[in-house]
């Protein structure tokens, strides 16, 4: 056996998909969030309503990665890609991904900030900038206005005044 | 152009194919619905200052005055993705629905099979395969930009493609968008001929009939799997769905699409075809302004 293997439950195996238990009571790798507290999460930071994702799975591959998959799989899943990577946890604030606050910010109600079109466009080249926000810091949804409706466009980092980019270098764009 | 000389006694007006080839060829972009309806991509585009042009036989693929449709925000948001308008036709041939399981058996680098996802309304299973590990790396790009979450992604030699990892083993449909000589690809690759050789293209021949076949076998009956390539050789297009024919159950549906085209061929040099190829399409770049394409529906079991 090796150095890793535990005897208080099985561990996280980094290159294979392993479907994310219901609920805490179901969780046997140590570590491991549950589809209770990301539906929680996304609830409680952004106000998106948990129904949005009765039809999705969520799955987890290397340590704290979650991807959301709207198919059939069985688990573990020994394939590439399932679904789109949604959320990054075991850390102490999670973070979403640019790609799900796209395609699922737009139920979002709470820690959005809308900023104009100049802003946004500093903010897909990857840039930090100075704003006014009242509400929390940490990670929120930064949307803008495009052809009259609001769209989100990627995850800021707020902190002290200061809205950072983290559009991912491969995304980030000259508009 | 040389090697397109050979197409001389199959197409019609072949000065004009010719003259075609020669021209470069427009961009076109598809809508992903997934993300955005056309209204709302079409009025981003506007947003963007970007004419833009609906094709007729499509609403949701674009013809675009631009020579950079990546720097838009319709791109950045995912409410458009870059792809060649005749590219477009194989998923809307193939025609899923919702809470289908659908095999895309060579789906780097993912126009296709993240359009496959767009007409599930991105609910059901596309296996998106790939043999190529690297060019698969440029489909889960474009998936997730894209916002497809109906995608699982394979990395098989789709000729042995095995169900191992799935939780099905019979697919409603697929696609085999084969890895091919690309001679229609010449508008948007000008040198794509100058390493042409008969010989590649009877290698690649036979692993197209490889992989249709497996495709379907893999498919259930009644289920319908298109086979297409962007390439005039019938060593590439008839001969391998001819192969498929006898070697498995199936047959020749009609194709329905709005673009002009004109029906496979029954005869080529010494070789003849079932009469039922008629029923495949071949788009030449003159026919449309577009690059050229074949394309053959498929139905699992006896007619």
């Amino acid at each position: 056996m090796s150095d890793g293997d535990s005897s208080d439950g099985e561990s996280n195996v980094g290159q294979r998909f392993d479907r994310l238990p219901a609920t805490a009571s179901e969780r046997v790798v140590a570590g491991r969030a549950t589809r209770a507290e990301v539906l929680e999460y996304f609830e409680d930071r952004f106000e998106i309503p948990p129904e949005t994702f009765d039809e999705y799975t969520f799955w987890e591959k290397g340590a704290g990665k979650i991807w959301i998959f709207s198919g059939e799989s069985p688990s573990p899943a020994p394939v590439e890609a399932i679904g789109m990577t949604c959320l990054r946890t075991r850390q102490e604030h999670w973070k979403p991904t640019t790609d799900f606050v796209q395609r699922f910010g737009r139920q979002a109600n709470a820690c959005v900030i809308d900023i104009e079109r100049e802003a946004a466009r500093r903010f897909v080249c990857g840039e930090d900038q100075s704003l006014e926000w009242d509400g929390d810091w940490g990670y929120l949804i930064v949307a803008h206005e495009i052809a009259g409706e609001r769209e989100p466009i990627g995850v800021g980092l707020y902190l002290h005044g200061e809205l950072r980019s983290t559009v991912p270098k491969g995304r980030q764009r000259e508009l | 152009m040389e090697p397109l000389e050979r197409y001389r006694p199959i197409i019609d007006d072949f000065e004009a194919f010719r003259a075609a080839c020669e021209r470069p060829l427009g961009i076109a972009v598809r809508v992903n619905t997934i993300k955005a309806d056309v209204d709302r991509a079409m009025a981003t585009l506007d947003e963007d200052g970007i004419p833009v042009e609906q094709a007729d036989w499509n609403p949701r693929v674009l013809r675009l005055e631009t020579n950079a449709p990546g720097s838009t925000w319709a791109s950045f948001h995912g409410f458009i993705h870059t792809q060649e308008e005749v590219s477009a036709v194989p998923p809307v041939v193939l025609d899923p629905e919702p809470g289908d399981r659908v095999f895309d058996a060579c789906a780097a680098p993912g126009g296709k099979a993240t359009q496959l996802a767009a007409l599930l309304d991105d609910r059901g299973t596309v296996v998106a395969n790939d043999n190529n590990l690297g060019r698969l790396s440029a489909l889960r790009f474009n998936a997730e930009r894209l916002g497809a979450t109906s995608l699982a992604v394979t990395n098989q030699d789709a000729r042995n493609f095995s169900f191992n990892p799935l939780a099905f083993d019979a697919f409603d449909h697929a696609l085999v968008d084969a890895p091919c000589s690309c001679e229609g690809t010449i508008r948007k690759n000008p040198t794509t001929l100058e390493e042409w050789t008969l010989d590649h293209v009877h290698s690649v021949a036979g692993i197209q009939k490889g992989i249709l076949k497996r495709a379907v076998q893999a498919t259930k009956p009644g289920g319908t799997v298109v086979y297409s390539t962007c390439t005039f050789a019938p060593e590439e297009n008839e001969a391998v769905v001819q192969h498929a024919l006898g070697t498995t159950d199936c047959h020749l549906v009609d194709i329905d699409i709005g673009l002009e085209s004109v029906p496979g061929i029954t005869e080529w040099q010494d070789e003849t075809y079932e009469g039922s190829l008629e029923k495949a399409i071949r788009i030449y770049p003159h026919h449309n302004d577009t690059g050229g394409f074949f394309v053959a529906k498929l139905e699992v079991g006896s007619a």
